[in-house]
């Protein structure tokens, strides 16, 4: 056994390491954060639709602040966080339901990811161009 | 000893390899070991201490622990038992996942840095890489992890047929080191869930063709802390020692707790 060197200065910062977990781990928290994306989007849509109840000008005035760029790209955001929850959450209702389900998880996760590309391509290709492009 | 040339040795039955036996010929190489250390008599906080030692080939995480331990530092506490990936004692967490200390070879890991070594997620630090197990087991107990038979006892043992056995056999192989609940994000932040371990020997005896008590285990584990809790992350999967389908095995207790329901 050979002569062992220390290297004795305890390093009294530093946390611990975030837990290294794999695909089914980052579904998971992808599908937390969009869940709460979600959620806030449903808070402020409910309160905007609400409006017309009060004025359709105020209902008007309120929507037409959404017609800029920041909020073309935020469309786009919002789109991409319902999408990937919505396929994602058919993923987890087929590992609960489906026999094979947790054998393929990480399959059905690449398909999850290959449809939500081609989706939101698709999708931004025609909002963008309708938001930057003119009419 | 007779000057007679012997007869030579029949071929080995087993694969030597070419490079032979003698410890000399392992490769060895210098690691360093960077350990969460929690010391409650000196500190409330935790920090990284760091060591630099010379293993072999053949060496194992546990090796360099005790290595330091025995060689370096007294005060680094662990556990271990066996040290053979059998009694379960020495889950940890090593480069960011549980795993085995014992069943976790030096070279398979990246020694280009640190190794880094944590207690287990989840379950209050004790000392160093010691956790309170305490929570583990309790929900261990609650699901009640013996036979529980209503008929009357056989003379001779209980017979099963190879189908009814094969039924449940992955669950078997479960060692209670926690490595599957201290890998899953829910019962890190909500230590009330029953977690992996539990619901794995929980199947192991609802699966179980001899057993009468599957529905009372069912009853148990349907509960908001019960199965319904697991997010199916796969954590535990990947982190079983063992090889365990603890999803799988998870998601089957599921089932049967529907099928029951209705």
């Amino acid at each position: 056994m050979s002569i062992a060197t220390t290297a004795q200065a305890p390093a009294k910062s530093g946390r611990g390491t975030l837990y290294r977990g794999n695909e089914g781990m980052w579904s998971w928290v992808g599908h937390r954060i969009t869940g709460v994306v979600i959620f806030f989007f449903l808070l402020v849509h409910v309160l905007d639709t609400a409006l017309v109840r009060v004025s359709p000008e105020a209902y008007d005035a309120v929507i037409g602040t959404y017609q800029n760029p920041v909020m073309a790209v935020g469309e786009v955001g919002l789109v991409a966080a319902i999408v990937f929850h919505a396929f994602n959450g058919l993923r987890i209702i087929l590992v609960d339901f489906w026999k094979g389900g947790t054998k393929y998880h990480k399959q059905m996760l690449w398909a999850v990811l290959i449809l939500w590309v081609v989706t939101i391509a698709a999708f931004s290709i025609r909002h963008l161009s309708l938001a930057f492009g003119g009419h | 000893m007779s000057t007679v040339t012997e007869a030579a040795e029949p071929a080995s039955k087993v694969d030597l390899g070419t490079q032979g036996g003698g410890s000399g010929e392992i490769q060895s190489f210098d690691v360093t070991l960077k350990v969460r250390r929690y010391l409650p008599e000196t500190s409330e906080e935790s920090y990284w201490d760091e060591w630099t030692v010379t293993m072999y080939g053949t060496d194992r995480v546990l090796d360099a622990l005790h290595k330091v331990k025995w060689e370096i530092d007294g005060t680094l506490s662990f556990r271990r038992s066996c040290a053979h990936g059998i009694c379960g004692s020495d889950a940890m967490r090593i480069n960011g996942r549980n795993r085995l200390a014992c069943k976790t070879l030096l070279k398979d890991l990246d020694l280009s840095k640190p190794i880094l070594v944590e207690p287990i997620k989840g379950l209050p630090v004790e000392k160093d890489l010691i956790v309170d197990m305490d929570p583990f087991f309790q929900s261990y107990r609650e699901i009640m992890p013996f036979l529980i038979n209503k008929g009357p006892e056989p003379t001779k043992e209980r017979l099963q047929s190879q189908e009814d056995r094969a039924r449940y056999d992955d669950t078997t192989k479960c060692i209670l080191c926690a490595a599957c609940t201290s890998s899953c994000p829910v019962f890190w932040t909500d230590g009330q869930y029953f977690g992996p371990a539990a619901i794995v020997n929980a199947h192991r005896f609802i699966f179980d063709s001899r057993d009468d008590a599957g529905d009372l285990r069912l009853e148990v584990l349907n509960d908001k802390e019960g199965v319904w809790r697991c997010r199916t992350t796969f954590n535990c999967s990947e982190a079983c020692p063992r090889g365990i389908q603890v999803t799988k095995a998870i998601a089957e207790v599921k089932q049967a707790v529907l099928n029951r329901t209705f």
